[in-house]
């Protein structure tokens, strides 16, 4: 094992871990998922990522069919998803997710479809966008472990 | 067993003589996969077993509580953890469904949701509702749930086996007196059986 390769690569998953949540796109609740990951579930967290991110596109394409008329939009389906989006999203820590939904839901109150669409844009968006850098940590953690070393604990608190 | 016969254990080879307490089976009710997911893990990091079921309806089906077949099949269930929000029957018309069962309303439920409402809380703890989790669900939570419902369980064991000294001490005053009559079964019972009966009527509370 080359100890200066390994330092290194667990030192770049440090940074980028921390600079996740730094920029908002982890809160702790992603932290408490990585408590739960261990020898015996090493793929849980990417595990349950990888549902959220099916969840998100589901649930995206149901939305942006609810919204597609524009007299008649169901705010109450949209109503719907939003919630369960929203819902899973504070579960995995994805935290510019879920605030967005926050957002959207809002729009959804007022019936605002504009809103809703914007809001609905945004949250393709992000999640896209946690799915490339979440897929980049993953990826660290493998050259760490095919390099034979451990991944580190990150405090984030 | 006969009255006399010294009861002998098998020590396994290697000694270790540890005697573990059955896992806690855990039924958890959520209609997010994402959620599902999350909660089996949190469970079963906390060495239990879990069951996960995606609605209210299945749950009761799960529980056989639907009226179906599956009534003679009664689950062994330790604790019932629902979301509240879910399409089609509510967490709180669950716990309402599982308080109003002679099977399971001793059953602990603890309910979650995503939402901080008072009033919810409140009618769910009115309905006998253990606990009210707020989402996102953390290890802390869990721990501290399975303490609660560990601490419950070992308060009614101590309860049975309190009121089943009382019996045997008033047993053996009664018979004292008498002469050669053998009272009661208690005193001719082995410790072992009673041991055994004791928990067996635990488990039908459940």
């Amino acid at each position: 094992m080359n100890t200066t390769v390994v330092a290194q690569l667990q030192r770049q998953f440090q940074d980028y871990i921390v600079s996740l949540y730094q920029q908002g796109f982890l809160d702790s609740q992603f932290s408490e998922l990585r408590k739960l990951q261990d020898e015996g579930s090493p793929d849980f967290v990417s595990e349950v990522v990888s549902l959220f991110f099916d969840d998100c596109s589901k649930l995206i394409n149901t939305m942006s069919r609810s919204l597609e008329q524009p007299d008649n939009v169901d705010f109450k389906q949209l109503d719907s998803g939003v919630h369960q989006l929203k819902g899973s999203s504070s579960s995995v820590g994805a935290r510019r997710v879920k605030n967005v939904c926050i957002s959207f839901k809002e729009c959804c109150d007022v019936q605002n479809r504009e809103g809703c669409l914007r809001c609905l844009q945004q949250v393709d968006y992000e999640y896209k966008m946690l799915k490339t850098k979440l897929q980049d940590l993953f990826n660290l953690e493998q050259q760490i472990l095919q390099a034979g070393g451990t991944i580190p604990q990150v405090d984030i608190n | 067993m006969a009255v006399g016969e010294v009861m002998r254990m098998e020590i396994p080879a290697g000694g270790d003589l540890t005697v573990t307490t059955p896992e806690l089976h855990v039924l958890a009710v959520d209609d997010s996969i994402v959620d599902r997911k999350v909660i089996e893990r949190l469970l079963r990091i906390s060495s239990c077993k879990v069951t996960t079921v995606e609605s209210g309806t299945r749950a009761l089906q799960y529980l056989g509580l639907d009226g179906g077949k599956g009534a003679s099949n009664l689950k062994e269930v330790n604790l019932i953890v629902t979301d509240y929000s879910m399409p089609g029957l509510t967490g709180y018309d669950l716990l309402k469904k599982i308080k109003e069962s002679s099977a399971f309303r001793e059953v602990p439920v603890v309910i979650m949701s995503s939402e901080n409402i008072l009033p919810r809380i409140e009618e769910c703890l009115k309905e006998g509702a253990e606990e009210f989790l707020l989402k996102p669900v953390k290890l802390a939570d869990v721990k501290r749930i399975k303490q609660l419902i560990m601490r419950n369980e070992a308060e009614e064991c101590k309860t049975l086996s309190h009121s089943n000294k009382r019996k045997l001490q008033e047993d053996c005053d009664t018979s004292s007196s008498s002469s050669s009559h053998d009272d009661s079964s208690v005193n001719d019972t082995p410790s072992s059986k009673r041991m055994k009966s004791e928990s067996e009527n635990l488990s039908s509370l459940f």
